[in-house]
């Protein structure tokens, strides 16, 4: 077993709609890996397979050396999941229904213990229903991570986040990774993938369009740099490899450039391109 | 650091969690360690309570109360006979709304999925499931079998043998109705759909089943209707132990024909079943 997770030609469509279209992906052990891509890439699709939820139309697919398919309660008691969009067990309070699914597994971690690693400690008592929107992803959290999972799988987990749930959020989940924990992520959230993920998979239409670390992304999207200056009331741009031999060329004569400006693509510039908005 | 360093530095922690796992807890002990938190669920919803147990022992007071004269050359009144009946749609109501109500409700909420990402299996699911609606059941039954008793007349069985027949008359009923319940959840696909898909047919079940009028008062066609369904047999068995044994003559076969409530319920149960095992999906995504 080399890899946590393993997909090969993984295809679903639903109807006529082709969610995931001949998707290929490899998730290291330890590794955080996130499939990033806008709403209705196929990210969901493509976890929820993983994951065990949902049937796929064709390909070969391993998770922790097995087929989510026909995997059994032994494979299940290994992941955890953090689905997207749950309001269950809103008239139990937070402590009993972290005590309930601790009761699922063999050996789980202390319902109290992991109530304060996701930062609940203080509302334990409360019935879940009562819980902001950040509050009940959290116990989502506890709950996908009380029987310590050798993988853990996130679907959009900070959507409608405030900033600063999210950054907290962030640092739960590097908490979690340094651990040793294997986590795969999908988020819509350019930052989030570049926060947290040691590579991307960046999907759009079904089809992954790239896997990489975020740094190397970008390398592989453009390595040129954008050149600007004015002259004569005329705003120049020219994208080279060697943006210092342009400028030493155009100011040979000791002149000054008016306005130089010289950058580099971001992230976000190289998602928009491989998604094919720019 | 990249995928590859953090795959390298992370592998002697990775075998630490994939490690073997001490045995998991059998689905029979899950289901058991559900119990208590459905039976929380279900009685923090005041609302929820009151319509289940107090609808039957309302309606039965009322009914009751309009249908107050004697029966000829017995000292039973219609009353006594609908109240009687009402422990059947007592049970339907805690058990066939109830679970249709609540099973459209977990799977609309994504308490289902959850589960399903758990080493919990379907078959602890419905133990949880099974043990509210015995619980509550037996709740409803004692409120009802008191409301008969105070305001109606009816006397509880004297012998072993009429003790028997309430309770596997009780405990067929329950099962039965429970398993058309979990078949109906599948129908809807949110919980305010289920409450139309299971209300609506109750309301129309007790009309000819005789919880709400005597049998012998109905039209031929509506009784071929009811003895199709189980809630006519489950309410002729508790006639039949709660009513003097002279009441038999009133029954649409003028007999309480324990062997046909006990064949029509079995074969519901055994239906019920196998429709469920068929059709029961843990959410609405394919």
């Amino acid at each position: 077993m080399n890899s946590a997770v393993r997909v090969r030609n993984l295809s679903k469509s639903y109807g006529q709609l082709q969610a995931v279209r001949e998707v290929n992906l490899d998730v290291g052990h330890g590794e955080v890996f996130a499939i990033l891509g806008p709403n209705g890439a196929g990210k969901s699709t493509t976890i929820e397979i993983l994951e065990g939820h949902r049937k796929r139309d064709s390909g070969q697919v391993s998770v922790l050396g097995e087929d989510p398919g026909v995997a059994g309660r032994e494979w299940r008691a290994k992941i955890g999941i953090v689905l997207q969009e749950v309001s269950d067990a809103g008239m139990l309070t937070v402590a009993e229904t972290t005590r309930m699914f601790a009761k699922c597994y063999g050996a789980a971690r202390v319902p109290e213990e992991v109530l304060e690693l996701v930062g609940l400690g203080s509302v334990s008592e409360s019935k879940v229903r009562t819980l902001s929107g950040g509050q009940r992803r959290r116990l989502d959290v506890a709950l996908g991570i009380i029987n310590r999972p050798a993988l853990l799988f996130l679907d959009e987990p900070t959507t409608g986040f405030d900033p600063e749930a999210r950054l907290r959020f962030w640092d739960l989940i590097r908490l979690l990774a340094s651990g040793g924990t294997t986590i795969l992520l999908t988020t819509h959230y350019l930052e989030e993938a570049a926060a947290l993920a040691d590579r991307v998979a960046v999907i759009a239409d079904g089809q992954v369009v790239a896997i990489d670390s975020p740094l190397d992304l970008i390398r592989y999207v453009s390595s040129a740099a954008t050149v600007r200056w004015r002259a004569g009331g005329e705003i120049h741009t020219v994208e080279t490899d060697r943006p210092t031999k342009l400028i030493r060329e155009r100011s040979v004569a000791g002149a000054e450039l008016t306005d130089l400006t010289v950058s580099r693509p971001t992230l976000e510039d190289a998602y928009l391109q491989l998604i094919g908005m720019k | 650091m990249t995928g590859t360093d953090r795959m390298a530095s992370a592998a002697p922690r990775e075998r630490r969690l994939t490690a073997s796992r001490p045995p998991l807890p059998s689905p029979i002990r899950i289901g058991l360690s559900r119990v208590v938190p459905e039976l929380k669920m279900f009685y923090r919803r005041p609302e929820q309570m009151v319509l289940t147990f107090s609808l039957p022992a309302v309606i039965c007071i009322l009914l009751g109360s309009i249908f107050s004269t004697k029966l000829p050359h017995t000292e039973t009144s219609t009353g006594a006979v609908i109240a009687a009946s009402m422990l059947a749609y007592g049970i339907l109501s805690t058990s066939f709304i109830n679970l249709g109500i609540s099973i459209a409700a977990d799977r609309d909420t994504g308490a289902l999925r959850r589960l399903r990402g758990t080493p919990t299996t379907a078959l602890s699911y419905f133990i949880g499931k099974i043990c509210l609606v015995a619980i509550v059941s037996l709740a409803e039954a004692v409120i009802l079998l008191s409301v008969g008793l105070l305001f109606f007349d009816l006397h509880l069985p004297a012998t072993v043998f009429g003790w028997c027949t309430l309770t596997w008359v009780f405990v067929l009923g329950i099962v039965s109705c429970s398993l058309l319940g979990i078949f109906i959840s599948n129908l809807a696909s949110n919980a305010v759909a289920a409450a139309v898909v299971t209300n609506g047919p109750a309301v129309g079940l007790q009309f000819v089943s005789g919880t709400y009028v005597p049998l012998i008062v109905l039209p031929t066609w509506m009784l071929v209707v009811g003895s199709i369904f189980p809630v006519k047999w489950m309410a002729q068995g508790f006639r039949s132990v709660l009513l003097p044994s002279k009441m038999a003559a009133f029954e649409p076969a003028g007999s309480w024909e324990h062997w046909h409530i006990f064949l029509v319920l079995i074969a519901w149960t055994i239906g019920g079943l196998a429709a469920c095992l068929t059709v029961f999906r843990w959410s609405d995504k394919g």
